[in-house]
């Protein structure tokens, strides 16, 4: 297997960031990973804005990964966090694949406020559900990694970062593929001219089906990862406020290259902890300010500056 | 004879409107056909019911002699026949190159790669080779929006003749093209054409091109064909001046009529 330039520059930062784990705070290793974990869930989000599809209702795969390593810990005895990622991703992915012969007859406006009603319908069950501890969620029960455990606090922390961060280089590598691949670069040309795809004989609907499933499977890794890292899940996970959130940072970063959601994360992440901290009450303005400040004067994302800088090199 | 398209009592209703009538039209392989009508008069409407884009009210449309009737566009262009628009449809953030590979991958596979990269040597190979042959090679690396008309309307038929269609469906080929460039637009495509040996029927509104390039002639009115046979014989035809060219023909020489 050969890996290009991207590939290679991804893995040096993955390395850099598991060593610079061993070094840094507690508080700043934990927001990492939140940080990285729901950029895995906005790589979903951004699999479909690549195809012309904005999902309003990501935070639907984002819980299913997430209470599925719960369930999975607290009912099954599935302790195994590497079982239990794949577990969500293969409960995801089979979520997807009912809910995606709907969702994909759909187009624009439509399909972003129905992929938000399934989302919230979820929320609802989840509320309604004492057994899953209703509106509280429930606790992870702890895990292990190949039978080996880690023995809490910074131990912990420090394990799910580092598989946040692997995890996250293994997603990034296979979706810059994926965009590069034949199903990623035609399902952008279902964005641009869906009649067209559909007259070189391909159908546009299976397509953004299988970028849609794919996406779904991103998704619930990152969640699974958030419920490694917090150690609980709760029906917020699914609320409409969470998947605002996974778009916001997809705007943030903007869709141009795969780094770009984790960047936008730690931003997004960091600009948060600092606004709730200066602001407690008013944070959420501060969050507007910075989007707008974002659509205004950087319309393609945080990534347009590094695009801009290469561009200028290059002439 | 081999009937490559039939149609069999072909409507189109919408509403009260009735688009086509009765349309009954036998195109034999190799045929180079030229539907013609003034605005409104169901050339399209044509074109779309028999390529899948619009579903007939009533009728029968057999390809290769079998029913297509209902088939998805895509079914209707993998089992052979292809077409390009009126408005040349390329995706328009991409660059010429990368049209024609999108074509080419569409060719090869119904089932896009998941991990494969799409631009492979080969497949730019392929593409650079169609870019010679219609000659638009100076737009390869150009995005779609800063290409002229006449190019795109190029790239479009290209991409149409990439899967190796039987039969070409050309909706207003030279529209939007301006008078200088028809000629040598015409010229490109019926020589790929010709080398590709493919059956093509197209709506044209210039006569002169119908007049230089097609072996027959299918004039439309209101929804109906009023004229089918040679080019001479129907652009002569009484109704045919009155109702949809409005002058006579000028007779002159084709070199592109097979």
């Amino acid at each position: 297997m050969r890996f290009d330039k991207t590939e290679i520059s991804l893995a040096a930062v993955a390395i850099a960031c598991v060593l610079f784990g061993f070094v840094s705070p507690g508080w700043l290793i934990f927001l990492l990973t939140i940080a990285f974990a729901k950029a895995l869930v906005v790589q979903g989000v951004v699999m479909q804005m690549r195809s012309g599809l904005v999902s309003f209702g990501q935070g639907l795969f984002y819980c299913i990964g997430g209470y599925t390593v719960g369930m999975g810990g607290q009912f099954f005895g599935i302790h195994d966090a590497i079982a239990a990622l794949s577990l969500g991703m293969l409960v995801a992915i089979a979520v997807a694949m009912v809910l995606g012969l709907l969702l994909t007859r759909y187009r624009d406006i439509f399909f972003a406020m129905l992929s938000l009603a399934f989302s919230m319908i979820l929320f609802g069950i989840l509320v309604k559900s004492p057994g899953l501890g209703s509106t509280d969620g429930f606790n992870v029960h702890n895990w292990t990694i190949f039978g080996w455990a880690p023995d809490g606090g910074e131990s912990s922390q420090h394990t799910v970062f580092t598989l946040t961060v692997l995890a996250g280089l293994m997603i990034a590598v296979l979706i810059h593929r994926y965009t590069k691949a034949g199903i990623g670069v035609i399902c952008e040309a279902v964005r641009e001219n869906e009649v067209r795809v559909e007259y070189l004989g391909l159908s546009p609907r299976w397509l953004l089906y299988g970028n849609y499933v794919s996406a779904a499977a991103v998704s619930a890794l990152g969640g699974g990862l958030t419920a490694l890292a917090t150690g609980h899940v709760d029906p917020e996970m699914a609320y409409w406020t969470t998947s605002g959130e996974f778009i916001f940072i997809a705007l943030l970063g903007g869709l141009g290259h795969v780094a770009a959601p984790f960047i936008a994360a730690v931003v997004f992440s960091v600009v948060r902890t600092y606004a709730i901290e200066l602001v407690p009450h008013t944070w959420q303005m501060i969050l507007g300010f910075t989007l707008l400040g974002v659509i205004v004067f950087l319309p393609k994302g945080l990534w347009s500056l590094v695009s801009r800088k290469k561009a200028g090199e290059r002439a | 004879m081999t009937v490559i398209l039939e149609t069999k009592s072909l409507n189109k209703e919408f509403g009260a409107v009735i688009a086509a009538k009765d349309l009954d039209v036998r195109i034999a392989k190799g045929e180079i056909v030229g539907v013609i009508g003034s605005n409104g008069a169901g050339k399209t409407t044509f074109i779309n019911m028999v390529t899948g884009y619009l579903k007939p009210t009533r009728g029968e449309i057999l390809f290769n002699g079998k029913s297509i009737l209902g088939h998805s566009p895509r079914a209707i262009t993998r089992a052979g026949m292809a077409r390009s628009f009126q408005v040349a449809q390329l995706f328009p953030e991409m660059t010429v190159l990368d049209n024609l590979i999108v074509a080419l991958a569409a060719a090869e596979s119904p089932r896009p790669s998941f991990l494969s990269p799409l631009r492979s040597d080969k497949r730019v190979a392929r593409a650079e080779d169609i870019l010679r042959e219609f000659g638009v090679e100076n737009y390869r690396d150009s995005m779609v929006t800063a290409v002229p008309q006449g190019a795109r309307k190029l790239v479009d038929i290209a991409m149409a003749l990439i899967g190796n269609p039987q039969m070409l469906l050309l909706d207003e080929p030279t529209s939007g093209v301006s008078m200088d460039e028809k000629t040598g637009l015409m010229d490109t495509v019926m020589n790929a054409v010709r080398q590709h040996g493919v059956t093509v029927l197209f709506v044209e509104h210039d006569m002169d091109v119908v007049e230089r390039y097609v072996s027959r002639v299918l004039a439309f009115y209101s929804g109906e064909i009023i004229a089918d046979g040679q080019p001479s014989a129907v652009l002569a035809d009484e109704r045919v001046r009155d109702l949809v060219t409005g002058h006579r023909p000028t007779h002159k020489k084709g070199n592109g009529a097979s």
